[in-house]
């Protein structure tokens, strides 16, 4: 406690303040000494807060008065394995510093996916945009897991990705939109955003797969003990290239995460209509696979949703377990994360035709992530229940800031539609849409 | 009263480019229990692939073809020779080719010229209502691999049905192209959704005294070069519009065979193509929109080869 109005000391000299009710005011955040530190060990941007410390309001929060517990342990369901002996731990500490990270981070991609649907309905985005709102125990859980240095590869669901390895609001908001401000000039959209260590982003279903063992090649091959999660749904997992991906990654023994996020459709087919085995962890056969759970909740028509992969906690020891084993060189392993998305397939798609709106109801009322981290930090005396609001005003505002930028920022110049097409080449001439048409391609 | 009722014209329907497909396929689906219907997303099948069966194979996009295109290749369009004509591969390929709206790179494609490349396959690529149900009927009753290159954009777009295109035995058939505005000075030719584009130009131009023949393909694979010659030989003029990247493209084909045959001495000004930019689609509108072929390209190219 004492170190921690140390620490209010240095924030209240440095930020604005207007003291209510005559109590000193903390911001509710992570500590200064954390923040300082963030910037050094290139840290993704997305938890460095200090920018939003220095401008931010003083807090509503009367932290001074209460005293919040440093962390707290919780017991996680144990994991279902495949040729493993033993599995993740069955217990976690989420310390308090860890929780507000992942609830404010999990709240910003939330906050993301409902404004690009707005945003698609206003037709301010156009063409495919899918939504991952719902999984977002998966993509801060898995971050949570792993090292900014590691690398990352998904299909077409990836804004929440996009973010949690590092892009801004406004750079991912801005792609959407197809403005010279988003983080791929424009030229990509939804499906095709680039970050440090995140190669997208993939269109194609399952192509990105044989991609991400190619990269945990290039980790075993580099030799500097990063590993590779590779991601893929439920409706990929059948894909004969994914089999040749998992042979090649355990002959080689590739640090290769595969991890089938299965959210139950293949756009509107159900696993069991598209799979034969829906055991997707298994389907490495040779490979050891281990599938996150959760208490499954609530009573309710058959089939189930089932919501494991939707308490992040859960998601984080899995990773780190998954991490750990191919850190250690014993080759790849697969992950399978049950999940929901509370969206259709796409934008094009209600959802509501092949299952049905009670089914998502019970997820949203029973099992979803945000929710259930919230309670697990307000009940055990990690957070406050005013203070996580006062985490949902800030993103609230981060998010209509960054819609802001993304609809005013301009399209990218008509000037630049050759460039980018070769790397490392002098410019040359591209042919337009006749021979009298020519634009400047510049690498 | 005999010549009364000669004069009243029968009722035009409009219909959508995608019900006419539907239509197509419906009529085939009934006319022979052998043909049947595999794909994502499409109403369920059952049973495994048997000998002697006719598969409408769905692609979701052409550009997800790639992924079987060993198949599309290999196993259709190579089979029957080489087999030394004994195993025929009576199947249809079809679904959405082409660049859509906001869709960007991986979903933009134009197969056209992939598969127009290749003996051992048909591939058509109807533009309106009537080439839809036509082709597709066609398509089905033909003993070979035919490709069948949609446009989403069109699925939409309603058009007038002629009567005898009502009809359960309507078929267009492959490998002949359609003229469809008559013109003098110069020929055009295209295929798929561009062919509206040049009658839209040619709509433009005809103001301005020039007339445009505009000729719809309909069949890349037997291309129906007589029809394109004849027209040229007339004209003395050629503009080839396409949606698809210009090298190695559809128009690059034409002008080739041109040259090739008995029209060449016929042309007054060396052909033009009009095609997609040479960029992978970007999903910026504005460079989306000049990274296809729109009307006034199309114009320009006209009037350049006309020298006005």
């Amino acid at each position: 406690m004492r170190k921690m109005l140390a620490a209010v000391s240095r924030v209240l000299s440095g930020a604005s303040q207007k003291p209510r009710h005559g109590l000193a005011t903390l911001p509710s955040l992570v500590s200064i000494s954390r923040l300082k530190q963030s910037s050094h060990l290139g840290l993704p941007k997305c938890w460095d807060y200090s920018h939003s410390l220095k401008t931010r309001q003083a807090s509503r929060v009367l932290v001074a008065s209460r005293n919040f517990a440093n962390d707290a342990t919780f017991e996680i369901k144990k994991c279902d394995l495949h040729r493993l002996e033993e599995g993740p731990p069955v217990t976690t500490v989420l310390t308090r510093e860890d929780g507000l990270k992942y609830y404010r981070m999990m709240q910003t991609v939330r906050r993301m996916e409902l404004k690009a649907d707005q945003l698609y309905k206003q037709k301010i985005i156009r063409g495919f945009c899918h939504l991952c709102d719902g999984q977002e125990a998966c993509c801060v859980g898995l971050e949570a897991g792993i090292n900014p240095t590691d690398h990352l590869i998904t299909a077409y669901r990836a804004h929440g990705f996009t973010f949690t390895r590092g892009l801004s609001v406004r750079e991912i908001l801005a792609e959407l939109t197809g403005r010279k401000g988003g983080c791929a000039k424009g030229k990509g959209g939804s499906m095709h955003m680039y970050a440090k260590n995140f190669y997208g982003g993939n269109g194609i279903v399952g192509a990105q797969v044989p991609l991400g063992a190619g990269i945990a090649l290039a980790c075993k091959y580099n030799g500097k003990d990063e590993v590779c999660l590779t991601l893929y749904g439920d409706g990929a997992a059948n894909q004969g290239q994914i089999f040749e991906a998992y042979n090649m990654a355990a002959l080689w023994k590739l640090p290769c995460i595969f991890i089938c996020e299965n959210n139950r459709y293949g756009m509107g087919t159900s696993v069991e209509r598209a799979a034969a085995s829906t055991d997707y962890y298994k389907r490495g056969d040779f490979i050891p696979g281990l599938r996150v759970r959760t208490p499954v909740v609530g009573p309710g028509p058959r089939p189930r949703p089932r919501v494991d992969g939707m308490d992040i906690l859960c998601v984080r020891e899995a990773t780190r377990f998954a991490a750990a084993y191919c850190r250690s060189g014993k080759g790849p392993i697969l992950m399978e994360l049950q999940t929901y998305r509370y969206h259709g397939h796409s934008m094009s798609d209600p959802g509501v035709s092949y299952r049905t709106r009670e089914e998502i109801q019970e997820v949203r009322s029973k099992s979803d992530p945000i929710m259930l981290l919230k309670d697990r930090m307000v009940n055990s005396n990690l957070a406050s229940v005013e203070e996580l609001k006062e985490i949902d005003v800030e993103v609230r505002k981060e998010i209509e800031d960054a819609a802001q930028f993304a609809t005013a920022d301009p399209e990218p110049p008509l000037e630049e539609l050759g460039y980018h097409i070769y790397s490392s080449d002098p410019p040359f001439e591209v042919r337009g849409a006749n021979q009298w048409i020519k634009f400047k391609s510049v690498s | 009263m005999a010549a009364v009722s000669g004069l009243v014209r029968r009722p035009l329907r409009e219909v959508t480019v995608r019900d006419a497909i539907n239509q197509g396929m419906d009529e085939e689906l009934e006319r022979d229990e052998k043909v049947f219907l595999l794909g994502e997303e499409v109403a369920q099948y059952d049973g495994a692939y048997k000998a002697g069966l006719r598969p409408i194979c769905e692609f979701m996009t052409f550009n997800f073809s790639m992924q079987a295109i060993d198949q599309v290749i290999n196993s259709a369009a190579k089979t029957y020779y080489m087999s030394g004509g004994l195993q025929p591969v009576p199947i249809v390929f079809r679904g959405p080719n082409g660049a859509s709206a906001g869709v960007a790179a991986q979903h933009s494609q134009c197969f056209a010229a992939w598969y127009g490349h290749c003996p051992g396959l048909k591939v058509v690529s109807p533009w309106n209502s009537e080439d839809a149900k036509g082709l597709i009927k066609s398509a089905i009753r033909d003993n070979n691999p035919v490709v069948v290159l949609e446009n989403e954009l069109m699925y939409g777009v309603p058009f007038e049905f002629p009567p005898e295109a009502q009809s359960k035995d309507f078929l267009i058939p492959i490998g002949k192209a359609k003229i469809e505005r008559q013109g003098t000075h110069i020929t055009v030719v295209s295929h798929s959704r561009p062919v509206g584009h040049c009658l839209e130009a040619a709509a433009v131009l005809s103001k301005e005294g020039v007339e445009c023949e505009v000729i719809n393909m309909r069949t890349i694979r037997p291309m129906d070069m007589e029809t394109i010659e004849a027209s040229v030989m007339k004209t003395n003029h050629l503009v080839t519009v396409e949606g698809g990247w210009p090298q190695f493209g559809v128009g690059a084909e034409i002008c080739a065979r041109i040259m090739e045959g008995p029209a060449f001495n016929f042309l007054d000004a060396p052909a033009v193509r009009v095609t997609g930019a040479d960029v992978p689609m970007p999903y910026a509108k504005i460079l989306e929109d000049n990274s296809i072929p729109q009307v006034k390209d199309i114009i320009f190219a006209i009037k350049k080869t006309l020298n006005i």
